[in-house]
C-alpha cells in the first residue's frame, strides 16, 4: 500500500513540474497546487503510516496508544496546507495583475522585473 | 446571478456553520478542530453567503473588516504568549487554570492562542475573499 | 533590570506620538526617560563601589543556553551612567537643535532606541545577548547617520558605516560562537572561571582574532577607522551621542569585557598595543590636517580611541585604571566640543575653522562651556581630563616608546583643544551673515553642564575612586589600588608625570603656533589623503556589486522551466544511487492492498489527468478539486482526520477564488512545440520517479522519530490536550504556528494592496 501512495506521490510531482514548465501562466498556478499536494504527501508518508489510527490520546489514557499515526508530520503539513492556500491565492492575484498591466499571457515575456 | 435557492439554503446553513467552527476550534485540543481549521470553516460559511447574497451582505453579516480581524488574532496569540513571560517561563510556555469547562476541557494560554489563530485564519481568508469578490 | 534596558525601547515607541503632541517642548519632556534611567543607575553607585555586582536573569532560549542575564558591575556602571546621562542632555540639545525638522519625532525615537541598545550592551552578561545589542547599535546607528536621507552623501556615509561595523560585527559572532564553544558556556561569569580553559584551547587565537576584528571596526581602529570621520553627515547630536561618547566606545568596552578571558597572550598585546597606538598617534596627527570643525574632532575621537585600545592591551593595573578614567573624561569633554560645533553651525553656519573667529561675543555662554571643555581635553588642572592624562602617563613609565607616543598624540589633541576653544571664539568678531538670533537654552545647557561636570569630577576625583577601582579590577582580574587627586605627592612617578604635562602643553603651544604650517602641509599632502583606506574600500564596494551583477545576470536568467530544469538534473544523481542494486529501496513490495485506498489513488491520478489534458479552465478547476477532495480522502483513511477537515475546507475556498479570478486570466494556449513538450515530459517524469525512490527509501527506515515519540507521551501531562496535533501546533511548537500566521497575514495583505491599492497617477 505504501508503494501505491509512493507511485502516486512521483506522478503528482512529475505533474506539478511539467505544469509548471508550461508558458502559460493559468497552467503554472495549476502546477504549483499539485506540487503542494506532492510535497504535503511526501512529508505524510515520510512519517510512519497507520490506518485508522489517529494520534488523539484515548479518555483515561496518560499517552498515545501504539499503533498510532505519526503526529508530527501531521502538525507540519497542516500548517503547510493553510500557507499553500494562500500562496496560491497571492499567486493567482499577482498573475492577474500582471497580466492585466502588461498583457502578457506568456511566461516568457514577464522575464525581467522592469516595467519598461 | 440571484439564486432563491441559494440564497435561503445560505441563509440556514450559515449560522449552523459558525456554530460548527467554533465548535471545531473549542474541542480542538482533545478531538480533530482546533484554530486553523476552525477558522477555514467559518470562512467557507462566509464565502457560501457572500456567493449567495452578494459581498456587501456578507459584510455586513461579519461586522468588522476582516483586516481587524487578523490584527486582532494575530495580537491575541502573541499576547498569549506573554502568559509564559509573566509567570516567569519563556516566552508562550502554555499555563493552565484548574478549571473544567465541557467540550473544552482545562482554560490555559493555548487555548487563547488558538483563538487567536482562529481569527487570524479567518481574517486572511476573508480579506482575501473579500477583496477578489469586490473588483470590477 | 531588564525593564530599565526596555525602557529606551518603549520610549522609542512613544517618542513620535510625543512629540506630535507636545510640539517644542517635546525633547525637555522626552529626556525624562533617560533622566530617570540615569538617576536608577545612580542609585547602585554606593553599593557597586563596595564591591557589589547586581545580577538579574531569566531564561530566553534556555535550549540554546541564551539568557536574558544582566550584570552591573563597576565597567557596566561606569558605562551606564555615561549613556544615560549624556543621553538626557542630548535629547534636550537634539529638540533645540532640529527644532521644526518634521523628522524629529522620528530622531527621538532612534536615539531613544540606540540608548536603549546601548545599555543591554554593557549590562550584558551572556555572549549572544551582548551580540544582540551590539547589532542593534550598529542598526541605530546606520538609520541616525542617514537622518538626512534626501542627502545622497548621508546615505552613503551611513551604508559606509553599517558595511564597516556589520562586517565586523559577524567577525565578533564568530569570535562569541567559538568563545561558547571552548569555555563550553556563554555566560560571561563562568567563561571568566574557566579562563585558563580558553586560553589553553586550539580555538584562542581565532578568537582573539575575530573578536578583535569585531572591537576594531567598531572603536575606528586604524585602518578601518575611516566610517567615523565619514559618519559626521549625522546631524550634530548624534554625533556628539554615538560617535564621540558611546558607540564608538563599544568596541573599546567590548575587549574590556573579554579582556579578563582573553588577555595574557602576545597575540592579545600585540594586536591591541600595535594598532592601538599606531591609531592614537596618526589620527591625533590627521586631526591637525582637518578645517571642518566636525571632522578635526572625529579625528582626535579616533585618537582617544586608539589611546583606550593600547591601555587595554597593555592589561597592567595601571593602564587599566588609566583606561576607565579615559573613558569618563573623554565622553565628557567630547561630547561636549561636539555640541559646541554644533552650535556654531547652528548660529553661522559654517563649521570651517579658518572663517570662525570672535564667537565670544556672540556666543557668550557657548563660550564658557567650550572653555571648560577644552580646558579637560587638553588636559589641565584641576579638570577630569588631567587626571586622566596623569595616569595614562603613569602606566607609561614603563614603556619609553608608547610614553613618547602618547606625549605627542596629547600635544596634537592640545592643539585641537586650542583650536576648538580659543581660536574661534577670540579674535575679531565677525558679522554673521543670516544670524538665527540667541541660541536657546536647549543647546547651550549640554555643553555648559559636561564642562562643569568635568571640572567636577576632576576636583573631587577622589570620591570616584571606589568605582574606578572596581572597574579596573573587574578588567584586570585582581585587585587595583586606585588613588585619584590632583596632586599624587613627591614620588618619582607622579613627579614625572607632571613634568610630562607641563612639556605637552609646552609642545601643544608649539603645534598651535605652528598650525598654519600644518595645514599648509595638509593641502601639498591631499594626494596621499585622497588614496586613503575609505577608497579602497570604494573600489571594493564596486567590485562586489558588478561581481554580484554578472552572476545574478548567468543564474537568474528568468526561465522558470530552466531553473526546474536545473533542479532536477541536481536531483538525477541521488535517484541513480537510490535505484542501484542494493539501496534501502529493494525489494519493492505492494504488501495488502486496500480497496477503498486504492480507488482514492486512482480518483487522484485520473482527475490529474485530466487538469493536464483539458483545454477548459473551469474544467481544470473542478480536476483540481478532484485532486484535492481526493487527497483529503487519503489522509482521512491514514488517521488523520485534522488534515482531511483543512484540506476539505481549504479545497472549497480555492475553488471560490479560482472562481472568482479565473474568467480575467488569459485563456489556454499552447506556446510550445511537439518537441519541447517531450522534453519537459521526461525531465518531469524522471523528476517524479526519483521522489517516488526517495519515499521507499525514507519508508525502509521504519519507525517514528524521538521527538514524536516524546510528543505522544507528554501531551496529555504537560499540554492538557488528547489531540496531540493540536497540542504540537498550540503549545509545543506554537512559536512556529505563530509564525506561519504571520505569513498568512502578510499573503492576505498582498492580496489586498495588489488588488485595492493602485500606483499613483493611475486612476481606478
Amino acid at each position: 500500500m505504501d508503494t501505491l501512495l509512493a507511485v502516486l506521490i512521483g506522478a503528482l510531482y512529475a505533474a506539478g513540474l511539467y505544469l509548471m514548465m508550461r508558458r502559460s501562466i493559468v497552467r503554472l498556478i495549476f502546477g504549483l497546487v499539485i506540487l503542494g499536494h506532492a510535497v504535503n504527501l511526501l512529508i505524510f508518508a515520510a512519517g510512519r503510516l497507520t490506518r485508522a489510527h489517529p494520534p488523539i490520546v484515548p479518555e483515561g489514557a496518560a499517552a498515545l496508544v501504539p499503533p498510532y499515526a505519526d503526529p508530527l508530520p501531521q502538525a507540519l503539513i497542516l500548517t503547510a496546507i493553510v500557507i499553500g492556500f494562500g500562496l496560491q491565492a497571492f499567486a493567482l492575484v499577482l498573475f492577474r495583475q500582471a497580466h492585466r498591466v502588461s498583457g502578457a499571457e506568456d511566461l516568457d515575456a514577464m522575464r525581467t522585473t522592469d516595467s519598461h | 446571478m440571484f439564486s432563491l435557492i441559494l440564497s435561503t439554503t445560505a441563509r440556514a446553513i450559515m449560522p449552523l456553520t459558525l456554530v460548527f467552527s467554533v465548535y471545531l476550534l473549542m474541542r480542538g485540543h482533545n478531538a480533530p478542530g482546533g484554530g486553523f481549521v476552525g477558522g477555514l470553516i467559518a470562512a467557507v460559511a462566509f464565502a457560501i453567503a457572500s456567493l449567495a447574497d452578494g459581498v456587501a451582505t456578507a459584510r455586513r453579516a461579519l461586522v468588522v473588516d476582516p483586516r481587524r480581524l487578523m490584527a486582532v488574532g494575530l495580537a491575541l496569540a502573541l499576547a498569549s504568549g506573554f502568559g509564559g513571560v509573566a509567570a516567569g517561563q519563556p516566552f508562550l510556555t502554555g499555563q493552565w487554570a484548574e478549571v473544567m469547562v465541557p467540550v473544552v476541557g482545562k482554560i490555559g494560554t493555548p487555548l487563547v492562542f488558538d483563538v487567536g489563530v482562529y481569527l487570524a485564519v479567518l481574517g486572511v481568508s476573508l480579506t482575501m475573499l473579500f477583496a477578489l469578490s469586490e473588483e470590477d | 533590570m531588564l525593564y530599565a534596558v526596555l525602557a529606551g525601547f518603549a520610549g522609542a515607541g512613544i517618542a513620535p506620538l510625543a512629540h506630535r503632541a507636545l510640539g517644542r517642548a517635546s525633547g525637555w519632556v522626552l529626556a525624562a526617560i533617560p533622566l530617570a534611567l540615569t538617576l536608577y543607575f545612580a542609585s547602585f553607585l554606593p553599593a557597586v563601589s563596595a564591591g557589589e555586582v547586581i545580577r538579574w536573569s531569566r531564561a530566553w532560549v534556555p535550549s540554546l543556553g541564551v539568557v536574558l542575564s544582566f550584570e552591573l558591575d563597576g565597567l557596566g556602571l561606569i558605562f551606564a551612567l555615561l549613556i544615560s546621562g549624556i543621553g538626557t542632555l542630548i535629547v534636550v540639545y537634539a529638540g533645540g537643535y532640529l527644532a521644526g525638522d518634521p523628522k524629529l519625532g522620528r530622531l527621538y525615537a532612534l536615539l531613544l532606541a540606540f540608548m536603549a541598545s546601548m545599555l543591554g550592551l554593557v549590562l550584558s552578561a551572556n555572549l549572544i545577548l551582548l551580540f544582540v545589542f551590539w547589532e542593534l547599535t550598529s542598526i541605530t546607528s546606520y538609520l541616525l547617520i542617514g537622518h538626512k536621507h534626501e542627502s545622497e552623501k548621508a546615505r552613503k556615509a551611513a551604508l559606509q558605516a553599517l558595511l564597516v561595523t556589520v562586517t565586523g560585527g559577524l567577525a565578533l559572532l564568530a569570535g562569541l560562537l567559538l568563545l561558547g564553544i571552548a569555555g563550553d558556556s556563554f555566560d560571561l561569569p563562568l567563561l571568566v572561571a574557566r579562563r585558563d580553559l580558553i586560553a589553553a584551547h586550539p580555538l584562542y587565537p581565532a578568537i582573539v582574532l575575530l573578536v578583535a576584528a569585531g572591537a576594531f571596526t567598531k572603536s575606528a581602529q586604524m585602518p578601518l577607522h575611516f566610517w567615523l570621520p565619514g559618519a559626521m553627515e549625522a546631524p550634530t547630536p548624534v554625533s556628539a551621542y554615538l560617535h564621540s561618547a558611546t558607540m564608538v566606545k563599544a568596541g573599546v568596552f567590548l575587549l574590556a569585557r573579554l579582556a579578563p578571558l582573553l588577555a595574557g597572550s602576545v597575540l592579545w598585546y600585540g594586536l591591541l598595543v600595535g594598532f592601538g597606538t599606531l591609531t592614537m598617534v596618526v589620527s591625533a596627527f590627521l586631526a591637525t590636517q582637518q578645517t571642518d570643525l566636525k571632522r578635526v574632532l572625529a579625528y582626535t575621537t579616533v585618537s582617544a580611541l586608539g589611546t583606550l585600545t593600547m591601555l587595554i592591551g597593555l592589561g597592567t593595573p595601571a593602564a587599566l585604571k588609566a583606561a576607565v578614567v579615559l573613558v569618563g573624561a573623554h565622553a565628557l569633554y567630547k561630547a561636549a566640543l561636539f555640541m559646541v560645533a554644533g552650535i556654531v553651525d547652528h548660529k553661522t553656519g559654517t563649521r570651517d575653522i579658518l572663517r570662525l573667529s570672535g564667537l565670544r561675543t556672540a556666543l557668550p555662554i557657548t563660550t564658557v562651556g567650550a572653555g571648560l571643555a577644552a580646558l579637560s581635553a587638553g588636559g589641565l588642572v584641576p579638570f577630569s581630563g588631567f587626571l586622566a592624562k596623569e595616569t595614562t602617563y603613569a602606566a607609561l613609565i614603563e614603556f619609553p616608546w608608547l610614553l613618547a607616543a602618547s606625549v605627542l598624540a596629547n600635544a596634537f589633541g592640545m592643539l585641537v583643544a586650542l583650536v576648538v576653544g580659543w581660536r574661534i571664539f577670540t579674535g575679531e568678531s565677525q558679522v554673521i551673515p543670516d544670524d538665527p538670533g540667541p541660541v536657546p537654552v536647549a543647546l547651550w545647557q549640554g555643553p555648559l553642564l559636561l564642562g562643569i561636570a568635568g571640572l567636577l569630577l576632576g576636583v573631587f576625583g577622589w570620591m570616584g575612586e571606589g568605582i574606578v577601582a572596581h572597574a579596573a579590577s573587574d578588567m584586570a582580574g585582581q585587585r587595583v589600588p586606585v588613588k585619584l587627586a590632583l596632586w599624587q605627592g613627591f614620588e618619582f612617578e607622579a613627579l614625572l608625570a607632571l613634568g610630562l604635562s607641563v612639556f605637552t602643553l609646552l609642545l601643544g603651544l608649539a603645534f598651535y603656533k605652528a598650525h598654519g604650517l600644518l595645514l599648509r602641509l595638509a593641502t601639498s599632502l591631499d594626494w596621499l589623503y585622497q588614496r586613503g583606506p575609505y577608497r579602497l574600500f570604494d573600489l571594493g564596494l564596486a567590485a562586489f556589486v558588478s561581481l554580484a551583477k554578472w552572476q545574478t545576470q548567468i543564474l537568474q536568467h528568468g526561465y522558470l522551466r530552466y531553473y526546474i530544469l536545473t533542479v532536477v538534473v541536481t536531483l538525477l544523481p541521488i535517484g541513480v544511487l537510490l535505484a542501484a542494486p542494493g539501496s534501502p529501496v529493494w525489494p519493492v513490495t505492494f504488501g495488502p492492498v486496500g480497496l477503498f485506498e486504492t480507488a482514492l489513488v486512482a480518483v487522484v491520478l485520473a482527475s490529474t489527468a485530466f487538469v493536464m489534458s483539458t483545454d477548459s479552465r473551469m474544467a481544470a478547476v473542478a480536476g483540481l478539486g478532484g485532486v484535492g477532495y481526493g487527497v483529503a480522502l487519503l489522509y482521512l483513511s491514514y488517521g488523520a482526520p485534522d488534515l482531511a477537515l483543512t484540506q476539505f475546507a481549504i479545497e472549497t475556498l480555492s475553488v471560490v477564488i479560482f472562481v472568482l479570478v479565473l474568467y480575467r486570466l488569459p485563456e489556454f494556449r499552447v506556446l510550445t512545440t511537439r518537441a519541447q513538450r517531450l522534453r519537459d515530459a521526461v525531465i518531469a517524469t524522471s523528476a517524479g520517479a526519483v521522489m517516488t525512490l526517495l519515499v521507499l527509501a525514507a519508508q525502509s527506515q521504519s519507525g517514528a522519530s524521538r521527538v514524536s515519540g516524546f510528543f505522544a507521551e507528554q501531551s496529555v501531562p504537560a499540554a492538557m490536550g488528547r489531540n496531540v496535533v493540536n497540542v504540537i501546533l498550540v503549545d509545543f511548537r506554537s512559536l512556529d504556528t505563530l509564525g506561519e500566521v504571520v505569513v498568512l497575514v502578510v499573503a492576505a495583505l498582498g492580496v489586498f494592496a495588489l488588488l485595492k491599492l493602485r500606483p499613483e497617477g493611475e486612476a481606478h
